[in-house]
């Protein structure tokens, strides 16, 4: 049977202020345990909430840059449930007026196409602290530091129909927050968590199978894992006859397992009520308007902006412009060398697999846009060749100095002495007679490919200096010598 | 209420009710329904719901670190720390 996937995903994003969202403790990351735990966080009697104002600014930010109607009117109740990293007894959450309302956000695909997902909402929610499982005489230890920091929960409508959709949408919602500055878009941290919504049903069944909730992926590889093995667990157990059961399941990045966590329909309970705490929050037209005249360039807009100023295919731009880090670097980089092409293809290529396998982020780099600008205009004016920059980036980014610098120290300036390069050339034909022999007997189309045969040993004799074109150029007028 | 009702939310509730007072309770509760279903009676039809019993808007707050770390004080009242954590019984899903 032709199986059809559904995906839904319900995303938090921890927002970036300094603050908590309830109490004036700050949210800055790495603090000892519980040294930023204030009263209201650890829920003493007798204490107050008293909401954010920035946590309703970066929520309206988003609800406009997702095209969402923002609500002038929005509430928070309280979600019930016990555990040891939620002093309340209780998560206070929007359920009945949210923040933002029902938006899309368009996805790009590997075929070149494009996808709406729709946005069903998203609220202003707290975060819960921390447990640790690790051994404490049999006991937990908690961390309520992370209490209270502000979340937006975003929750799509199950558009999605695989994995790359799925990660897509994920990405573009990671592009769209940082872009807005208002989550620093940490996954490994848990800046951006995601809980994956999944069934099967079989090709051209209209209604939904039984879902599972996949809770807490914090990679987009992990992500794309846990849905193609949730996926094929669902096929193989009703192709066995057997029935899916709504769960939740627990993925786990290490042995790429996931196991079932608990049945949802026992025990999620929530019993949500308003919370009696918080009056209802008025946002009006103006405060609307204002954040809307202030909101930074999104993704889509810097993507076409890349294409059309810096002549970028959509494609590149696209990679290029959805992070905005990576845009900044860029737009330094193509700026100050000229050549917005081959910026583009040394951050993507190069640059991007050198911090991936030091897992930097594009801010920690070693090398700067305008290092990077000046080992490319020494491409341009033909002092290196592309196979010597290679070299260059490698110690520029080990912190050797800058490409002139290094070029200089290391002697990698690319020979374009016509009579070194001369030299080296009479030679590679006076030891290759059977290439010569080939390439003279060969049909007149077939020389230019066969002309490459010769490359080889002219790099390695000019330990790859040699001028590329130039090196060519020579060696074809000194074979048409001997015809 | 039958007393699987009240089994159920005592539960979710975290409180124990003794099964000698479980009949008294499910009375109770069902009580207290009946007040609530006579209220659902009346005609709502075109009221906005209310939110809150007060009649105000809420205030927001700026966002600035009001809050000094007072990590001490609190843990010198908890039943069990260490390494700066609150030690709770073992819990795992």
């Amino acid at each position: 049977m032709q199986w059809e996937t559904v995906i839904g995903l319900e995303v938090h994003v921890q927002l970036a202020t300094k603050t908590k969202i309830f109490s004036g403790a700050s949210t800055a990351f790495g603090a000892a345990p519980n040294t930023q735990a204030c009263a209201i966080d650890l829920a003493m009697p007798g204490t107050l909430p008293v909401p954010n104002g920035e946590a309703f600014r970066f929520a309206v930010m988003f609800g406009l840059a997702i095209d969402a109607e923002i609500g002038t009117r929005s509430m928070f109740e309280r979600k019930n449930y016990f555990y040891p990293d939620l002093p309340k007894g209780y998560q206070t959450t929007q359920l009945e007026a949210p923040i933002v309302g029902a938006g899309h956000v368009e996805i790009q695909l590997a075929d070149g196409s494009s996808k709406s997902i729709r946005i069903h909402h998203a609220h202003l929610e707290e975060d819960a602290g921390k447990s640790l499982h690790e051994d404490f005489h049999g006991m937990s230890g908690i961390d309520l530091n992370r209490a209270g920091t502000p979340l937006i929960e975003i929750v799509s409508e199950p558009d999605m129909r695989n994995a790359e959709e799925a990660v897509a949408f994920a990405r573009k919602l990671h592009s769209i927050v940082t872009s807005l500055g208002i989550c620093d878009g940490d996954m490994s941290q848990g800046s951006m968590r995601f809980d994956v919504n999944i069934s099967v049903r079989p090709k051209g069944q209209e209604e939904f199978g039984t879902r599972t909730e996949t809770k807490n992926l914090n990679s987009f590889k992990f992500m794309e894992d846990a849905i193609k093995l949730e996926v094929e667990r669902q096929i193989d157990l009703i192709e066995d006859g057997g029935k899916v059961i709504q769960e939740t399941r627990l993925y786990n990045g290490d042995t790429r397992t996931a196991r079932s966590m608990r049945s949802k329909e026992e025990a999620n309970d929530y019993r949500y009520f308003p919370c009696p705490d918080l009056l209802p929050v008025i946002i009006d037209e103006d405060y609307i308007e204002a954040i809307r005249q202030d909101l930074p360039e999104l993704p889509d807009a810097r993507q076409h902006r890349f294409a059309k100023e810096y002549g970028l295919s959509e494609y590149d731009a696209g990679l290029i412009a959805a992070d905005a880090a990576t845009a900044h670097f860029f737009e330094e980089c193509a700026k100050a060398c000229g050549d917005a092409k081959l910026s583009a293809n040394w951050i993507m290529g190069d640059l991007a697999a050198k911090l991936n396998a030091a897992e930097l982020t594009i801010q920690q780099s070693p090398v700067s846009g305008a290092l990077l600008a000046g080992l490319i205009a020494r491409i341009k004016d033909n002092t290196i060749s592309n196979k010597i920059a290679k070299q260059v980036f490698e110690a520029m980014f080990n912190g050797e100095g800058d490409a002139d610098a290094i070029i200089e120290a290391k002697g990698l300036k690319q020979m374009s002495d016509t009579g070194e390069l001369e030299k080296i050339i009479d030679e590679v034909i006076a030891a290759n007679p059977a290439m010569v022999e080939d390439w003279l007997s060969s049909e007149e189309d077939k020389r230019k490919k066969k002309m490459g045969g010769f490359m080889g040993p002219i790099m390695k004799a000019t330990k790859g200096q040699a001028n590329p074109g130039m090196a060519n150029q020579l060696l074809e007028k000194k074979l048409r010598e001997k015809l | 209420m039958d007393r699987s009702d009240i089994a159920k939310l005592a539960h979710l509730a975290r409180i124990e009710i003794s099964d000698a007072t479980v009949d008294d309770v499910a009375r109770s509760i069902t009580d207290v329904l009946k007040l609530v279903d006579q209220l659902q009676s009346a005609d709502t039809q075109g009221i906005a719901p209310m939110a809150h019993p007060l009649d105000a808007v809420q205030r927001l707050r700026a966002d600035q670190v009001t809050e000094a770390d007072v990590r001490e004080a609190y843990q010198a009242i908890a039943p069990a720390t260490e390494d700066g954590l609150y030690l709770v019984p073992k819990v795992i899903d």
